[in-house]
């Protein structure tokens, strides 16, 4: 009995969970019905609601502003805006899933992450064509990268950008000084025009100083290796634009599996994984010099490393020049009711005015190039990093960024080869043997 | 409840020997009591098996019923039969989840149910602060599970961890306790251990209570010691208890998994290489990360069969305790 309340304990959460769901679910439809509050009463229409929704945790797509400006300015189409949970991959997705399938639920706009990007581009009978609704105008407000992501299989617009991460490089400033490296990060930023470059600046480090790892792990520098690459190789990475897996055909993936290697055989990360106690003690403690750093990385860091650290960390360019970790996207499902005042919505958030407003509120950094330029963004220095000009680093290592094809799982054969990756750093995989399970792993994630 | 039905057969089967024949016209009304005096009961039970059939039943079969389809959520759902099934016998992948999740239940639940049942001999004897002692056996138990695995998992910690930081003083190196099947194995065994020993301790204290005291006065008159009383009386008189026990533990060790995914920092890989994942991860993973239901059912239901067996092995073997003497 006891032992199935381990079980039930388990169970009350996902019931919780799907609770929580099933409850906002139950608002979606009936905010629908209710004429919206705060409609100006000379209005003569019912005014329309559009129900937004996202997720994450903190301040998530950092909406609240953004919204309210809109429903000020447009009473006839009032927007509700529903953060439904703070997790994405286990309880976000699935449900989105569901509520697409089952036709309804879903709500007018809905956020998603990079993560779930190939699995939607691989369905668009469930989103609204937004080429219809004129959105293919857009196109020149977004990175490549960010603007190929939302066509889907069928070649239509369904998504828009929001955030992304772009790719910088964090350093601890008093490590470098110590290894007898400069501090700036105008002259850190010159130490390693290349990923070559990046791994001899790592060596002199590491015959300077013992016992502290040039980087954290394996994943980030991968992915942004891996992000370079994918320019040169036709803008694919695990799958081909037809979905066949070419894992172990893409020279690309392998360049990037072979500088990892060479990396961690140097001996230059410090064998950590992302998102574990090790990894935010070795943050404070400093046990490594740098880190593969989105802008919200900045956020993870500052909070992680306390007060204690501040002054201590700095910002630099990453090496290639480019690269991204994360970011979401908006679209219309095609339940929507009223798709083409969705789009509208859409537009706005997406638009200048949306995403520097959720920069300001959430830290969100735009991938809108105009909301980019804002002096809002474009000046925001980061205190924490000893003023670094965040902006500007930022939008430089996402505008060359190639734009990639995310197959329909994409994202378990990324999350399925990374962990060899990690294995193999942290030596539970052989590297001799590696690459070949890596290429098995992703076969087996993609069947 | 035969109780009941057979205190109402006396008087029904009184009432129409005198009147057969009236009640004849009566039909209805004679319909009415029958039903009253056989459906009743069943009425009164029903509660638990409508609640049984929607929450357990139903799921069980509608399960079933996805395992036999290629299921994917929001995909294609096409119905390929026992597929699913061969290709899950052929998965090294579900047999390495198996072997972890049989191996982490026998380093975990041998040593917890014989130290339970050593803790519960001793608490059963006459001690300053009885009473403390032996709800102090069961504050674990309270702890969520999930703090539990947390502060487990700094204790396991490579480069801080309690327990690296004391094999060290023993000169030995530091222990990445996630990488190797033992290490993770032991590591989450004892986080199992902890949680669960006090419990099954208690258990067999409750069932030592019941033992006639005049057994072990007649064992000491013929002079056995405590040793022999324990191994000679005690055990033997536990068997019910110990079978319950044994059976509860293998549900929830074959059922692992809050534990284990706390330990890998909330992945369901269950480590680089699947060190450490359960049947239960492995389940998860294939459902609700990679979206492949039917693929997931049918690994639910092998899950299934293969507690049924073992609690059926474990009840066998654990009848023969104490047979020899």
């Amino acid at each position: 009995m006891i032992h199935s309340s381990r079980r039930g304990r388990m169970l009350a959460a996902a019931a919780l969970a799907t609770l929580t769901l099933g409850v906002t679910a139950a608002c979606g439809p009936d905010d629908d019905a209710k004429p919206a509050e705060g409609g100006s009463g000379a209005a003569a229409a019912e005014p329309v609601t559009i129900t937004l929704q996202t997720f994450g945790g903190g301040k998530n797509f950092g909406y609240d502003e953004a919204v309210k400006t809109w429903n000020a300015a447009h009473p006839d189409i009032q927007v509700t805006y529903v953060n439904l949970t703070d997790r994405f991959e286990d309880t976000y997705l699935p449900q989105m899933l569901q509520w697409l399938e089952s036709g309804s639920g879903a709500g007018d706009v809905i956020g998603m992450d990079e993560g779930g990007m190939g699995l939607m581009a691989a369905r668009p009978q469930y989103f609204a064509d937004l080429g219809q609704y004129g959105l293919e105008s857009r196109k020149a407000d977004f990175p490549e990268y960010k603007w190929n992501t939302g066509i889907n299989k069928d070649g239509k617009l369904f998504a828009l950008g929001t955030d992304i991460g772009g790719m910088a490089m964090c350093y601890r400033r008093d490590l470098f000084e110590k290894a007898g490296l400069p501090t700036d990060r105008e002259e850190v930023s010159k130490l390693w025009p290349d990923w070559n470059a990046f791994m001899e600046t790592g060596k002199k480090f590491a015959a300077k100083i013992k016992g502290v790892g040039f980087v954290d792990g394996a994943n980030t520098v991968y992915n942004s290796v891996l992000s370079q690459e994918t320019g040169k190789n036709g803008n694919v990475t695990y799958f081909d634009k037809d979905n066949n897996l070419i894992v172990d055909k893409n020279p690309g993936v392998k360049a990037s599996f072979d500088y990892v290697q060479a990396l961690s055989k140097a001996g230059l990360t410090a064998k950590l994984r992302s998102w574990t106690e090790e990894w935010n003690t070795a943050m404070q403690k400093g046990q490594f010099a740098t880190m593969g750093c989105p802008s919200w990385m900045l956020g993870v860091i500052s909070g992680t490393s306390g007060e204690g650290n501040a002054g201590k960390w700095d910002v630099a360019a990453v090496p290639g020049g480019s690269g991204n970790w994360g970011g979401s996207w908006l679209m219309v499902p095609a339940q929507s009711k009223h798709p083409k005042e969705a789009a509208e919505v859409l537009s706005y958030l997406t638009g200048k005015e949306g995403e520097v407003a959720a920069f300001k509120e959430g830290g969100n950094f735009p991938s809108n190039i105009q909301a980019q330029q804002d002096p809002a963004v474009a000046d925001a220095k980061n205190a924490y990093f000893n003023d670094a000009p965040s902006g500007p680093i930022f939008s430089a290592s996402v505008a060359k960024l190639a734009p990639v094809f995310f197959g329909e799982k994409h994202a378990q054969v990324k999350a399925a080869v990374e962990e060899v990756l990690v294995g193999a750093d942290q030596g539970s995989i052989k590297w001799d043997e590696a690459w070949q399970r890596f290429v098995d792993e992703g076969v087996k994630a993609a069947d | 409840m035969s109780l009941h039905v057979d205190a109402g057969h006396v008087p029904s089967r009184a009432a129409p020997s005198r009147g057969r024949r009236h009640e004849h016209r009566n039909g209805p009304r004679r319909f009415l009591s029958w039903l009253d005096l056989r459906a009743t009961p069943y009425m009164f039970v029903s509660p638990y098996f409508i609640l049984f059939a929607i929450f357990g039943l139903f799921p069980l079969l509608f399960t079933l019923w996805v395992s036999l389809h290629k299921w994917q959520l929001a995909g294609e759902k096409t119905f390929i039969g026992l597929e699913n099934y061969t290709k899950l016998l052929a998965d090294e992948k579900f047999w390495n989840a198996v072997g972890n999740t049989v191996g982490i239940f026998l380093i975990a639940t041998v040593p917890q149910l014989l130290i339970a049942l050593l803790l519960a001999n001793a608490l059963n004897k006459k001690l300053r602060g009885r009473l403390f002692l032996r709800l102090g056996v069961l504050v674990p138990l309270i702890t969520s599970v999930v703090a539990v695995a947390v502060v487990f998992t700094q204790l396991y910690g490579r480069d801080y961890g309690v327990v690296n930081w004391i094999l060290s003083l023993f000169g030995v190196e530091n222990v990445h306790w996630q990488n190797a099947k033992w290490s993770s194995w032991v590591a989450i065994a004892t986080m199992v251990d902890w949680r669960w020993t006090g419990y099954n301790a208690i258990v067999y204290l409750a069932a030592m209570q019941t033992i006639p005291k005049d057994l072990y006065e007649a064992a000491s008159i013929d002079g056995a010691g405590p040793r022999r009383q324990f191994w000679g009386i005690t055990v033997p008189m536990l068997k019910p208890t110990i079978v319950f026990t044994v059976i509860v533990s293998t549900i929830g060790g074959f059922t692992l998994f809050a534990e284990p995914v706390m330990f890998g920092s909330g992945l369901m890989t269950g480590g680089t290489t699947g060190q450490f994942q359960t049947v239960a991860m492995f389940i998860v993973k294939k459902g609700f990360r990679d979206f492949e239901y039917g693929y997931a059912a049918a690994a639910a239901w092998v899950l299934f069969l293969l507690i049924l067996l073992s609690a059926l092995i474990n009840f066998a073997l654990v009848r023969g305790i104490g047979r020899s003497k």
